[in-house]
């Protein structure tokens, strides 16, 4: 797939539905394109968090590790953005990500994924509702989870969620 | 050394001085002959005084003394000469005068060639006397004293010496000689006449100097203002850092502009004086002449000089101003070269250097395996006199380890290299195993002792070179030298003899296996290798050996191992089902993981004729191009790719690092393409011209295909390019052939890498993973074909660059660590050796050390006072004093200072 089909499918994200084409296409061009094999792993929790990905094809599972072995959080496919909070926040990796099916894949690095929202007002509007957005909803959640906590304690040990893009890791 | 020039170039100089002088005195009875003999040939050959008649023959060579008046004045016929007629004795004298003036060059070129030998030997002695200071300054001088000052003067400041230095005793010699025969001459022929004369070149002699003496001053300073200059200089490049992370680099130009203003000032008030000065002594010679004419004149006029003698001594005195104004100069370049000289010396001339007996040459000596360190009483004072270590006591046996714990002002750092003995105690005695630590020759201190300190320092120089760094203590096996070399190297010893230099070959073997516990050179190439697996720098270096390219011809062995690994890296490749991780470079297949430049040549380019910058220029090239069909389409290919970057990059901000990460051009090149696709479009493709053409042609041989996902290199397109790579391989002329070097899956490419060799193609890079993947299995390949010891051979060869750079910081201390570790010193004194390395490798590599050293001493003052459980014992310092001295885990529970130093960190 050739740089203009990749800028094709990009523009459809709302996250960068606003940004001009060259600049897509220069952040498609500065991206790199790359191929995992099912069972490979994206990232792992914990790791320094350096690039973004954007789904292409294919499909991924995240889990989180806990004492008792790692906790299926949910799965992400086509258009799906991964991992794109954590490095604007220079934070590790808050879970573990594993291609389920052959995946294609953009990676965006750290570096040109923030100077390109650096210089585009709209784009940073945008990924600031998204990010309002999501924290409004693991907020909800949270709300939900400490009210469901404290007559039984231990259901707090499941992590809530599992409901795809929105799953609330970084 | 000489504190005053003179006694420097008596001392050493003196024969070879005495030896040129009777040679000046010879070309001065030359000059006086060769200069009379014109007079004869024009009186008496040529206007024929001697020959009244055309029979009449005059003689040649006649020898007549004429006695003085006192034995008679007799005349005595030595020689009654050859008798010749007027044609053969015109050419015989024009003959004579002729070998007159060759015996004249002759003789000062043998003068000037040897006051060159001269001059020459002593700047080396010189040069070889300050480096040999230097080499035995205490430590605390380089606080000091700048590295560019100190090689300024080494190199720039003295090299003026070496030509005053043929002239120091000749000059004056020769000139005084002239200026007083004149003076003489002139005297005699009228006392009076003579007697201003005299005067005014005693005038001369002494008011010139006088308006020199601040030229001195001047001299002096423009000296020390250059040297700080170059120290300057010097302190840009170290703190280059700096000045960027601060933007000083504003600041570093205005202080620049100051320091050369400075100069300017001073250099100009110089020259002002030194014209004047000239300009008062080329009056005062004419002065003279101009009171001859003035007062002999008058003289002459009232008929009380006779005007003969008048004329004899214009003429006499014609011959004095030169000598006396060159001997002026002579004594100007002395006092330049006199402050020169003492100005250098003052700065190498150091109240504590160690002596010369310190580090003279001991083969071998003999060195403490067993016993003790003992301290007594150890004080050491900075400069001001504040101790910094006070009264220190402690006794630690020779086949202990211990830490040593405290904070930064507890003199920690201090004792370290007390016990290294890199400073010597204001005070107090170091013994280890009896042997005086403090007064021991370097050749005992350096090989019973190593040390590592923070910051150490690599040389320029291989990685393997830097590690044996420390075995070289003196010339362990001389060089045998072919009988062709052995001239040359007689030569060099003689004069290094000569001059004082050391005569130490440096061509000899210098590495001392013994102490590194090897017998050859491929044992120590053995401990190097354990050195390195025990400071974990192993991976480091056989990754740098992976990324070398070899000069096969030095290792011919390897070839063939590479093309082994080769075969069996495809075998594993398939075995683990991750052929698809590499593409190979097969003849019949467009490598999408290849720039176009490499898929056309299908090979590396040796040297620059096929370097991809090059490709498009190339004749051949577009020979192929053009034969081929593909001239036409890699153009417009061309076009498209600077249209695509032009648009992709022409919003950046300035300077933004994408060009430099992504763009195929330059950003300073980008409005040059915009300007060239806009006449693209005016005239075409095809009337653009060469260079233009070249440089469109030269960004599609950079496309990568999966990289760069242009969409330009479609599959019909690749097989264009298959056509034109064999074309090119077919037809390429017999003299390109040495300029490519083919992908042939038979043979080792000795263009590639080691691990490009192995691979034999580009890793996939599409796929996610592939890189660590592939790392993994050429190590395991490595094992499998026991390369690997090979491979790390290779990487030892890696030159470490300027301190090191070329290597992270941690890197540099592992080598430091490893240097230290290869000569097996009884004691190793380490001074936070490990602090850039990381926690964990930190206590793995303390640990691997102590179990490689057991049996000897490892005294180590450590970063992190936790790794202290570690060692056998530890002593804690505070305020310059031992305050605590024991086992870890006593003293950490004891609430003493070791306790309390824990709880801070």
């Amino acid at each position: 797939m050739s740089l203009d089909s990749e800028v094709e499918l990009i523009r459809r994200l709302p996250l960068f539905a606003h940004m001009d084409l060259p600049t897509l296409k220069l952040l498609c061009f500065s991206s790199e394109r790359l191929i995992f094999d099912a069972g490979q792993v994206m990232f792992n929790f914990g790791d320094a968090a350096d690039a973004a990905y954007i789904m292409i094809a294919g499909h991924v599972a995240i889990s989180t590790p806990a004492p008792t072995g790692p906790v299926f959080v949910g799965t992400l496919g086509p258009m799906d953005i991964i991992g794109e909070v954590a490095i604007f926040a220079n934070l590790t990796r808050t879970a573990t990500v594993t291609a389920t099916t052959r995946v294609d894949a953009l990676r965006i690095e750290k570096e040109q994924f923030t100077s390109i929202i650096r210089g585009n007002p709209d784009a940073a509007v945008e990924l600031i509702r998204q990010l309002a957005t999501r924290l409004a909803k693991t907020t909800a959640r949270l709300t939900e989870t400490v009210a469901a906590r404290a007559p039984d304690p231990r259901a707090a040990s499941a992590p809530a969620g599992g409901t795809g893009g929105d799953a609330g890791f970084r | 050394m000489d504190r005053s020039l003179f006694t420097f170039i008596l001392r050493y100089s003196k024969w070879e001085q005495l030896r040129i002088a009777p040679l000046v005195l010879g070309t001065m009875v030359v000059y006086f002959f060769s200069l009379d003999l014109p007079k004869t040939i024009i009186n008496e050959a040529i206007q024929g005084r001697r020959f009244p008649t055309p029979e009449a023959t005059a003689p040649l060579f006649r020898i007549v003394i004429q006695l003085p008046q006192l034995f008679g004045g007799a005349t005595l016929n030595l020689f009654d000469g050859i008798p010749l007629e007027r044609i053969p004795y015109l050419f015989a004298l024009s003959l004579i005068f002729m070998s007159l003036i060759i015996l004249n060059g002759a003789l000062k070129f043998q003068i000037n060639t040897m006051k060159g030998w001269m001059g020459e030997r002593m700047l080396r002695r010189l040069r070889y006397i300050l480096m040999d200071q230097l080499l035995r300054f205490p430590l605390a001088r380089f606080r000091r004293v700048k590295s560019a000052e100190l090689a300024t003067m080494i190199k720039d400041e003295v090299e003026p010496l070496g030509g005053f230095i043929g002239e120091a005793f000749i000059s004056p010699m020769f000139l005084g000689g002239q200026a007083l025969t004149a003076v003489v001459f002139i005297l005699y022929q009228h006392l009076l006449l003579g007697m201003v004369a005299v005067v005014m070149v005693t005038v001369q002699a002494i008011l010139i100097p006088r308006m020199r003496r601040r030229l001195v001053v001047l001299a002096g300073q423009r000296q020390l203002q250059a040297r700080h200059l170059a120290g300057r200089i010097g302190e840009c490049v170290d703190g280059v850092v700096e000045i960027h992370a601060h933007d000083t680099s504003n600041y570093e130009r205005a202080e620049m502009s100051s320091r050369l203003g400075v100069l300017f000032r001073t250099r100009f008030e110089y020259y002002q004086r030194k014209f004047l000065t000239k300009f008062v002594n080329n009056l005062l010679a004419q002065v003279t002449p101009f009171l001859f004419y003035t007062v002999g004149g008058y003289l002459v006029i009232m008929g009380r000089l006779d005007i003969g003698a008048l004329v004899a001594v214009i003429a006499a005195y014609k011959d004095l101003p030169d000598p006396v104004k060159e001997l002026i100069d002579w004594d100007q370049e002395r006092l330049d070269v006199t402050i020169k000289y003492t100005q250098v010396i003052e700065q190498f001339t150091v109240e504590d250097i160690a002596s010369a007996e310190v580090q003279r040459v001991i083969p071998t000596p003999e060195l403490p395996r067993d016993g003790s360190i003992v301290a007594s009483n150890v004080t050491l004072s900075d400069d001001s006199g504040a101790p910094l270590l006070n009264g220190v006591s402690f006794e630690l046996p020779l086949d202990q380890n211990v830490a040593v714990a405290g904070d930064h002002a507890s003199g920690r750092t201090e004792l370290a290299q007390l016990l290294a003995r890199l400073v010597i105690p204001t005070n107090g005695a170091i013994k280890v195993g009896g042997v005086d630590l403090v007064n021991a020759p370097e050749a005992v201190t350096g090989r019973v002792t190593g040390y590592v300190g923070a910051a150490s320092y690599l040389f320029p120089m291989s990685v393997r070179e830097n590690l044996v760094y420390a075995l070289k203590h003196y010339p362990v096996r001389e060089r045998t030298y072919l009988e062709r070399e052995r001239p040359e190297r007689e030569f060099r010893l003689h004069e290094a003899q000569r001059t004082g230099n050391s005569l130490l070959d440096i061509n000899a073997d210098w590495i001392d296996y013994e102490s590194a516990n090897a017998s050859n050179a491929a044992e120590i190439e053995l401990r190097i290798h354990e050195v390195l697996t025990t400071v974990e720098l192993e991976e480091t270096i056989l990754e740098l050996g992976f990324r070398s390219t070899i000069h096969l011809d030095h290792r011919p062995d390897l070839a063939d191992g590479l093309v082994r690994a080769r075969q069996a890296m495809l075998k594993n490749l398939g075995e683990s089902g991750v052929q698809s991780l590499v593409e190979r470079f097969d003849p019949e297949r467009y490598i999408r993981n290849a720039t176009m430049a490499e898929n056309l040549l299908f090979g590396t380019p040796v040297g620059a004729t096929f370097d991809t910058g090059n490709l498009a220029g190339n004749a051949y090239v577009r020979k192929v191009l053009a034969e081929t069909g593909l001239a036409g389409d890699l153009l417009a290919m061309g076009r498209k790719v600077a249209e695509s970057m032009i648009e992709l990059f022409s919003g950046l901000s300035p300077g933004h690092e994408m060009f430099e990460r992504f763009s195929f051009i330059r950003e300073d090149d980008l409005p040059f393409f915009k300007e060239l696709l806009a006449k693209v479009s005016d005239v075409g493709l095809d009337r653009i011209d060469a260079a233009d053409r070249d440089r469109l042609l030269g960004l599609s041989f950079m496309l990568i295909a999966t990289r760069h996902r242009l969409g330009l290199i479609d599959e019909p397109f690749q097989a264009r390019i298959l056509i034109a790579r064999r074309y090119f391989a077919e037809h390429l002329p017999e003299e390109m052939r040495g300029a490519v070097e083919f992908f042939d899956p038979a043979t080792c490419n000795r263009a590639l890498s080691l691990q490009d060799n192995i691979l034999f193609g580009k890793i996939m890079t599409t796929q996610a993973g592939a890189a660590a993947n592939i790392s993994r299995l050429l190590r395991q390949v490595l094992d499998q074909q026991n390369m690997r010891s090979l491979v790390i051979s290779v990487g030892l060869d890696f030159q470490v660059g300027v301190a090191g750079a070329r290597l992270a910081v941690a890197d540099r201390q592992k080598i430091a660590l490893a240097r230290a570790l290869i000569k097996r010193p009884a004691v190793l004194v380490l001074d936070q050796a490990e602090a850039a390395m990381d926690p964990t490798s930190q206590k793995r590599i303390i640990a691997r050390i102590l179990e490689g050293s057991k049996g000897r001493c490892v005294i180590w003052v450590l970063q992190r006072l936790e790794l202290s459980e570690l060692f056998d014992q530890v002593l804690v310092l505070q305020h310059g004093r031992v305050v605590e001295q024991g086992n870890f885990a006593e003293l950490r529970d004891n609430g003493g200072v070791l306790h309390d130093l824990l709880s801070k960190a």
